[in-house]
Formats: structure tokens, sequence, C-alpha cells
């Protein structure tokens, strides 16, 4: 059973993967992912915005498509939605598995899709003004993978 | 009086996250866009916008907007 969230506020990736660690100790293997707002390029603030009717659902659904195509003790998909500074976590996924080759894949088949394919918006703010980020080729090509 | 919300980019392209429209009986999706700004429904008409109505994702095709609905316009997302 996945632990799916939309984070509204600040959180602590560390403590979630440890706890999630903890209550998987049948499986073998857990691989986990965190994306953080990149420091540089004169970025001093990310916003990502979500609509509340179909963001989380939308989480929820991928998290069942990612349990039902690979073999997944559980899976935790902690998204954030808000304004963040350099350093900051936006988003942590976690696949336990019984073995390593599945929760590999599933980690990497969440992210795939959450960046762009998961109903949020992104912008960021450089040397004062702000600019939203639409996918990259590379985003599209990497989710056509899994098709 | 219904409600447009715009996401991500939209937002600039309307100068807010939200608009109210009067309309005086349910309106096609052509002819609420026609009240509005022509640069705002312009943007608002590209081919990869999705919509959602009253929270569930609709087609444009052949959609009608009543009294106290809302209508979103979803443009392309980017999370991570």
């Amino acid at each position: 059973m996945a632990e799916v969230r939309l984070a509204l506020d600040p959180f602590d990736p560390a403590a979630l993967l440890a706890a999630f660690s903890a209550a998987h100790a049948e499986a073998g293997g857990i691989v986990s992912f965190l994306g953080q707002v990149r420091a540089g390029e004169g970025v001093d603030a990310l916003e990502l915005r979500h609509f509340a009717p179909l963001t989380l659902p939308g989480m929820e659904e991928l998290a069942r498509t990612a349990e039902s195509r690979f073999a997944l003790a559980s899976l935790l998909v902690v998204h954030r939605s808000g304004v963040m500074a350099p350093g900051d976590p936006i988003v942590l996924v976690a696949a336990a598995s019984r073995h390593r080759r599945d929760a590999f894949a599933a980690a990497d088949f969440v992210m795939d899709h959450l960046k762009s394919d998961a109903w949020f918006w992104k912008r960021e703010r450089a040397h004062g003004a702000w600019r939203w980020i639409e996918p990259r080729e590379q985003d599209h090509a990497d989710l056509a993978r899994w098709a | 009086m219904a409600r447009l919300l715009f996401l991500g980019r939209l937002e600039d392209a309307a100068g807010a996250a939200q608009l109210e429209v009067p309309l005086a009986a349910p309106t096609p999706l052509a002819e609420l866009l026609a009240l509005l700004d022509p640069a705002l429904s312009q943007a608002l008409s590209g081919p990869r916008l999705r919509l959602a109505l009253n929270g569930t994702l609709v087609s444009a095709e052949g959609l009608v907007v009543a009294e106290g609905d809302e209508l979103a316009f979803l443009p392309p997302v980017s999370g991570g």
C-alpha cells in the first residue's frame, strides 16, 4: 500500500525515509530519489503550484499504477507545493522491494511521471523576475520510455 | 457568474489567478472566450491546454459553461 502526500509545508526527507525503511523491514532493498531546488544561476526561489481537485488524486493513481507494474513491498511519494529556496526538498520517492531491480525501476517510473505528467506547474525567480518553466524535450522522452 | 481559473503561465496572461464572468445563460466555450480580452482569449485557445469543469477534466468540444460553474484552464505541467 503506497503512502502518497502532497506537502504544503517543508518536509524532512531523512526522517521520512528512516520511518519508511523501519516500516518495511521485509523489503530487501529501498531505492529513493530526492529532488531539491538547485542552487545557482541567480535563482533564489522556486514555486510549485497545484490544482487541488486533480493533483493528489493524480499522484495516488500514479502510485497505484507503479504498484501494479512493479513488484513492490511499498512505495512512498511526497511532493511539495509552495515557495521553496535553493536546497529545499521538492520531491521524495522511495520504492521498497524484495529485490532491487523493481525498486530502481519503480522510482524511475514515478519520477518520470511526476516531472511531466502530474498536475504541477513550476516557476523560478532569478534576478528578481519570475519565469514559468515548461518540461524539457528530455522530460517527454523520459516519459515515453514507459509507454 | 462563472469563475475561470488560470493555472501556471496562464495566470500571467490573465493578470490574475481567477476571473469572474457574468453569464446570462449557459454559454458555449467559444462564446465565453469571445467575451474576454482577445490576447487572453488566444492564450486560452491553445491546443496543448486541458480543461477542468468543477474539478473534473473535460473536453473543449461541445463544452457549455453555466451559472455557478468553475472552469480551470490547465497549461502543460512541470513538476519535480
